[in-house]
């Protein structure tokens, strides 16, 4: 997204060398015994490290869960860290088997730099987020107008702020800085009332601040930035692989299968539930799928069900407390959604 | 006896007066220093106020108020931010470095296999010593095991997958780990390889003499993250799928090189500054190209630019920061890396942790700093400059 020339100039380099991954993605994994996970350098929630230097995160549990789906094991990751220049290169010539890093779907990146998105774990997009004792009684970006707004300058996100608040006819004045850090630190400092980057970052940054409880994130989203992982063009059998272990983590959070009572729903009378879970007698899903047919079930077990690892990495269960919001499944009035697995 | 037919000669020196009280003594010192005229008075006072302003707040947040130890965030966050503390309160959160400190020191190596970064560094630390200390003897068994043993050992150590010991890859390295091994390899292959190159560049033998200065402008007219982003995005293209060099193989080759480059022309600046005679007086002895080298002219040479070549190797300490650009994690690295953490994510965190940081920096490169001070008194034999 901030690296665009960058972008170019590897989706032509790129389009060059889009053919050279052939062979198939799933002998070489389970031939070197485990999966090479390409994740972040470090963003709270998604891909970061803990006290013990394992990597934790929505992005990282997505690798563990493909790897309990081709394994059976949750453990056979190993993670690779990514600057955001590198990403693209690390996946197309071979580095890591899967893209787990907070990136964008875009269709350039489906098309020209030579990926396929699987599907998205995190809708995001950018968000507001104001200081309540200086601003009481706000609860919707519309009622910004006038406003000081903390933004890193040269970004989308800068433009984004402006095509907003000129389309709904409202003044705003920029406080802009170069980097992160100074922005953090000046909108701490209380030079602006309004702070501006993508709502998951939002969340983070707020427990950075002094007196976090008088910080809040507005509800508005103003941009699209759908987060998934992405996998090699040309590999039509590992892209499904990880495209349906991330339908079947969707799958199971709406059948009510959890890391807790996996075992038990394995004997469900709900024929729905045990042709997921691999029970009906002469399934062939997963064996179709390039996998065992108790796929889902080591699945669940390694990571739980989709709203486990959300609320576990960035939600109610995390220091970040972010809603589910438009992360909630569709049933929820959210926008997760999983074809039928039958 | 015929004593009192000599004149009388004093058997031993006077003693020293004391100095006048004006000229030695606190007084002095003070009056010498601290308010010799108006404006240095001025300047005195300013600067104990700013002293006495700043210093109490630091060591209040750095020592008082701090918290040595806890489980996560809530130990360093005050109640309004979802923490213990009690409002209002700022101090540091080295509980924040205490919980990562493993990290900080070698990456995400597998915990159960530490013992053998912590074994290296013992080694290290037994071979180092005594080299740096003069009078201690044996200096040339004591350099083969440290530039030639100890690398061996370590790399069998610290990579693995032989006798027996699990394999850890490089990218598991991290913190002062890759600081300390890039910096160490730097420095050992640096100097020699420099000197090489200074000499050729003022060889008479042109083809030599031309690869030389192609090698040393090449490399000092690039910076050094262009290289390493080079090496670590654009290579792998070129190679065949799977095949993969080594990204800290990468950074230890670009480290290296990059310092022999610089190391270059601080000693060619050495060779210029000795004087003609130096060079015909080795010839007249009859010495050959390398005797004349090794024996006359390095040892002078050498001498003069010791600052320079510290100087060099502290840039080059810094620098291996820079490998952040390739997803290696040094000491700095993985310190910010962790400020991502969301368990110990407080407003104190990022102050905790740069700190260490740069305390841990500025340890290596004080202590880098003050021994060649001393190496540069002890040798300073010939003259005073």
């Amino acid at each position: 997204m901030k690296h665009i020339a960058i972008g170019i100039l590897g989706a032509a380099t790129l389009g060059l060398m889009a053919s050279a991954a052939s062979a198939a993605t799933l002998d070489t994994v389970k031939a070197k015994g485990f999966i090479q996970c390409g994740v972040s350098t470090g963003l709270a929630g998604f891909s970061a490290p803990d006290d013990k230097g394992e990597w934790q995160g929505i992005d990282a549990d997505f690798c563990r869960a493909v790897a309990a789906a081709v394994f059976g094991d949750g453990t056979k990751v190993k993670f690779t860290p990514l600057s955001a220049k590198e990403r693209f290169t690390a996946l197309q010539s071979g580095e890591v088997d899967i893209l787990s890093r907070n990136t964008t779907w875009t269709i350039n990146r489906d098309t020209a730099l030579g990926l396929n998105f699987v599907g998205v774990t995190y809708y995001d997009g950018q968000g507001f987020m104001i200081n309540a004792k200086k601003l009481p009684g706000v609860n919707s970006a519309l009622q910004l107008s006038g406003a000081a707004v903390c933004v890193q300058s040269g970004t989308t996100t800068e433009l984004n702020l402006a095509d907003y608040f000129k389309a709904n006819k409202m003044e705003y004045s920029p406080v802009v800085f170069e980097k992160l850090e100074e922005v953090n630190a000046a909108y701490n400092a209380g030079r602006c009332d309004v702070y501006t980057t993508d709502q998951s970052g939002l969340y983070g940054i707020r427990l950075t601040l002094d007196s976090p409880a008088d910080h809040v994130v507005l509800p508005e989203i103003i941009s699209k930035e759908p987060l998934g992982p992405a996998v090699r063009q040309g590999d039509d059998q590992w892209y499904h692989i990880v495209k349906w272990t991330y339908f079947a983590l969707l799958q199971a959070e709406e059948l009510g299968i959890t890391k807790a009572n996996v075992d038990e729903m394995k004997n469900s009378p709900s024929p729905e539930i045990k042709r997921v879970l691999g029970q009906e007698a002469d399934t062939k899903i997963g064996t179709d799928l390039g996998v065992s047919n108790d796929w889902v079930v080591n699945i669940v077990k390694a990571v739980g069900n989709y709203g486990e690892m959300f609320d576990r990495n960035v939600g109610s269960g995390s220091p970040l407390k972010i809603a589910r919001g438009i992360n909630a499944l569709w049933t929820k009035g959210g926008l997760q959604y999983s074809p039928p697995i039958r | 006896m015929q004593e009192h037919d000599m004149s009388w000669v004093r058997a031993e020196m006077a003693l020293a007066e004391p100095a006048p009280a004006g000229v030695a003594g606190f007084q002095a010192w003070v009056r010498k220093n601290l308010i010799a005229s108006t404006g240095d008075t001025i300047m005195t006072i300013a600067g104990i106020a700013l002293v006495v302003m700043i210093l109490p707040q630091i060591i209040n947040w750095a020592f008082i108020n701090a918290v040595w130890t806890g489980p996560d965030r809530t130990a360093c966050a005050t109640v309004a931010q979802g923490g213990v503390q009690p409002e209002g309160w700022t101090g540091a959160c080295w509980a924040f470095v205490n919980a990562k400190f493993g990290q900080f020191m070698v990456g995400r190596y597998p915990i159960e296999e530490r013992w053998r970064p912590i074994l290296v560094a013992i080694l290290f630390v037994a071979l180092l010593v005594p080299m740096l200390i003069p009078k201690v003897p044996r200096k040339g068994l004591n350099a083969i095991l440290l530039f030639f043993a100890l690398p061996i050992v370590a790399f069998i150590l610290l990579v693995g997958g032989m006798f027996g010991l699990p394999h850890v890859e490089t990218s598991l390295w991290g913190g002062l780990l890759v600081t300390l091994s890039l910096s160490f390899v730097g420095i050992a292959v640096s100097l020699p390889l420099g000197i090489v190159l200074a000499l050729g560049r003022r060889s008479k033998m042109p083809i030599i003499k031309t690869l030389c200065v192609i090698f040393i402008e090449t490399v000092r007219g690039i910076p050094l993250i262009t290289v390493l982003f080079f090496a670590s995005v654009m290579l792998p293209l070129f190679l065949p799928e799977g095949v993969s060099f080594d990204k800290f193989l990468r950074a230890l080759i670009g480290v290296s090189l990059f310092a022999a480059a610089y190391m270059a022309e601080v000693v060619r600046g050495g060779l210029q500054a000795i004087p003609k005679g130096q060079y015909e007086g080795a010839d007249s002895l009859g010495l050959g190209y390398w005797q004349k080298m090794y024996l006359i002219v390095m040892p002078q040479a050498l001498k003069l630019v010791i600052p320079g070549i510290v100087n060099t190797f502290i840039g080059m300490f810094k620098d291996t920061s820079l490998v952040i650009i390739i997803s290696m994690f040094d000491l700095l690295g993985i310190v910010k890396q962790n400020f991502s953490d969301p368990n110990w994510a407080t407003a104190q965190t990022a102050r905790s942790g740069l700190i260490f940081a740069a305390f841990i920096f500025w340890l290596f490169c004080f202590g880098m700093s003050r021994y060649s001070m001393f190496t540069e008194r002890r040798l300073d034999t010939g003259h005073k400059r």
